[in-house]
């Protein structure tokens, strides 16, 4: 994982069906992958949180304007520190139970 | 009382104060007519529902309110695509509402079945796929808010049919949404800078675009242009906003701006670039783009401020609202230098109209239509060179006077474009121009316009081709001209009658404006056929990729 440019992106968002498309729908189609997602929702299930590790690549301030562009974006900002390493541990989150 | 969804649509509909709607019914949006057949709405029945979202869109673009679009789901809910996406980039208000299978089919690949949720987001404002008609009370206000406010754009609502025949008690409806006018915070330094960079700055341009249209600035932009004597250029959303007439008016810039206005762009040394996004169509090579003029720029869109241009002064805000906070500590200027230098520029440089025998050219009819209507006239155009020739020549004075599909240059615009905008103008003339390759791309609607008899003049600029692609075969492809002349052509004015229109040929032996004043001086629709020369170009012209500067064509003595 490239980790010297990597960012996150901190979102709340609206919880409904259409939302995480609104959102990856602005990356995929400007070529920008996104490296790692992670989300869930927040108190009563009307909003959720998502985190989005991406590249650092210049066009990032860009993609923080069009995500607060979005209606069903709530907050957006960037996380100044935060150990990303959870994105590169994503399969030790869910214990399969025999 | 109980309410259908379709009839709370219906309702809400006739509370933001929506007279007509444009559409088409089928399967799944037929609770919604049945809802709209005890209303006092007018229906437009269109003849395809691309037809329908650009009549919405001449409503919208001549009026400045959102207007409404309805379509079935399936082929009735693609077939709006183009129009929703266009609304999107040319910042239009517009309201699509499509029918869509009942909610326990989607999913299921079931009859005119298509995503239509997905298929809009990249190509709207935003949109919705309608869960219950509870939800209507909110969805249907927070549209034409979302539509209308900031920079506008379309909003799509996708209702499945039994939302649209669930039933719901209503003792009391919402109120009714004031226009919100969001406000943003002006930064007092901003304002302040700005203010420094136009006192001391020594060859300033005004660079216009849509926003200022939307704004309702025109006024405001006069007095600041005035004052301070400030050369104004406009891209093509923002013709209309500055007085043709008048000398600080340099025109359109760009691609197919003349050679004096491009020219002087260049030398100028600070930009006021208000309601524009410095896109390629008017900016040439943007590393080329007056590189070292410094830029104050000034959008609704803070996504717009510094994506191409870094200014040196960006403003998030409503121009108009900017303009009143600049006007008044703008000192007074003449700045004789400047002017002397534009005045030079627009002489050594000017745009060449072809000569006054040549009755047939293009330019010189849009010219002569432009003198002889009313300021207030409507002009739609679709998409080529007829359009840029009508940028070139047609004497723009007000504002909302130019629909034209700017953005995303679509063929097939103009008619439909002009059916709305007549519907919601009807004191008002209205004329298309078209060419003979745009104007079948919706041919369609002269149904509609039969219909209705709208006073709507439609002149199809007629060469055969699809000019502009000719056009650049020739000129960057070594003449070789692959798919862009038509084997045959309909016989337009005989087409015309067909669907109960007037229909015209002008004779190119004979002299066109005693036969266009004839043809103009009726009521109602017609439609004329000008038969063109098929190779001529529009120029000047600057060639994909280089810089606005480096233009090809259009000297004086070419």
């Amino acid at each position: 994982m490239p980790e010297i440019n990597a960012e996150v992106i901190s979102l709340r968002v609206r919880n409904h069906p259409g939302v995480m498309y609104h959102i990856t729908g602005l990356f995929s189609r400007r070529g920008y992958n996104l490296e790692g997602i992670l989300c869930g929702q927040l108190g009563n299930g009307e909003t959720s949180q998502i985190y989005l590790l991406v590249d650092n690549n210049g066009v990032l301030p860009q993609m923080m304007k069009q995500l607060d562009k979005l209606q069903d974006v709530l907050e957006v900002s960037l996380l100044d520190s935060c150990d990303y390493s959870l994105f590169q541990r994503v399969h030790e989150l869910i214990k399969v139970t025999t | 009382m109980r309410y259908s969804g379709a009839e709370i649509i219906i309702k809400l509909l006739e509370q933001e104060g929506v007279e007509i709607v444009a559409g088409i019914p089928g399967g799944a949006n037929l609770p919604l007519y049945d809802a709209l057949y005890k209303s006092k709405i007018r229906h437009v029945l269109a003849r395809h529902e691309q037809g329908a979202g650009f009549i919405a869109q001449g409503m919208a673009r001549s009026t400045g309110r959102a207007a409404v679009c309805l379509a079935t789901s399936g082929p009735g809910a693609t077939n709006l695509l183009t129009a929703i996406a266009d609304a999107k980039m040319d910042s239009v208000p517009l309201v699509a509402i499509t029918g869509q299978v009942a909610s326990n089919l989607i999913g299921s690949d079931a009859f005119q079945e298509v995503d239509m949720y997905g298929l809009t987001v990249p190509i709207t404002k935003h949109n919705y796929l309608v869960s219950s008609a509870d939800d209507l009370l909110n969805i249907i206000p927070e549209a034409f808010q979302l539509a209308q406010t900031g920079r506008p754009g379309p909003v799509a609502i996708d209702v499945p049919k039994d939302i649209q025949n669930q039933q719901l008690d209503i003792a009391e409806w919402p109120a009714a949404q004031p226009d919100i006018k969001q406000s943003y915070p002006i930064g007092e330094n901003a304002v302040k800078a700005a203010v420094e960079l136009i006192a001391g700055c020594e060859r300033p341009v005004l660079y216009i675009g849509g926003g200022i249209v939307h704004s309702g600035a025109s006024e405001r932009l006069i007095e600041l242009a005035r004052k301070n004597s400030i050369p104004v250029a406009t891209t093509l959303m923002g013709m209309g906003s500055f007085p043709d007439d008048d000398p600080l008016y340099l025109g359109m810039l760009g691609m197919h701006g003349s050679r004096y206005t491009n020219y002087i762009i260049n030398e100028a040394d600070l930009l006021i670039a208000f309601g524009v996004r410095f896109d390629d169509r008017a900016t040439g090579n943007i590393q080329t783009f007056c590189p070292d003029a410094a830029v104050i720029h000034v959008d609704i869109d803070p996504a717009e401020l510094d994506k191409l241009r870094t200014a040196h002064v960006s403003i998030r805000a409503d121009i108009g609202v900017v303009l009143d906070r600049i006007l008044p500590l703008v000192e007074r200027n003449s700045r004789r230098g400047w002017l002397n230098r534009v005045e030079q520029l627009k002489e050594r440089y000017p745009f060449v109209m072809p000569g006054r025998h040549d009755h047939y050219h293009p330019l010189n009819i849009i010219r002569y239509l432009g003198m002889k209507v009313g300021p207030d006239t409507i002009i739609s155009t679709d998409v080529g060179q007829h359009q840029m020739w009508v940028a070139q020549s047609y004497p723009f004075s007000r504002p909302r006077t130019l629909l034209t599909s700017g953005s995303l240059g679509t063929m097939g615009f103009g008619l439909p474009a002009a059916i709305g905008a007549a519907l919601a103008n009807p004191d008002k003339r209205v004329l298309c121009f078209s060419g003979d390759g745009s104007i079948l791309m919706n041919i369609q609607e002269l149904a509609t316009l039969a219909d209705w008899q709208l006073n709507i003049a439609i002149i199809v600029f007629n060469n055969g081709h699809l000019g502009l692609v000719r056009q650049q075969q020739e000129l960057f492809y070594q003449g070789h001209y692959i798919a862009s002349r038509f084997r045959t052509s309909p016989n337009f004015a005989a087409l015309a009658r067909s669907f109960g229109i007037r229909g015209y040929d002008l004779d190119p032996n004979e002299d066109p404006y005693a036969m266009l004043n004839d043809c103009l001086y009726q009521a109602g629709p017609c439609l004329i056929n000008v038969p063109i020369d098929g190779s001529t170009n529009v120029f000047p012209m600057v060639p994909p990729g280089k810089a606005i500067y480096e233009m090809i064509g259009g000297e004086q003595h070419a």
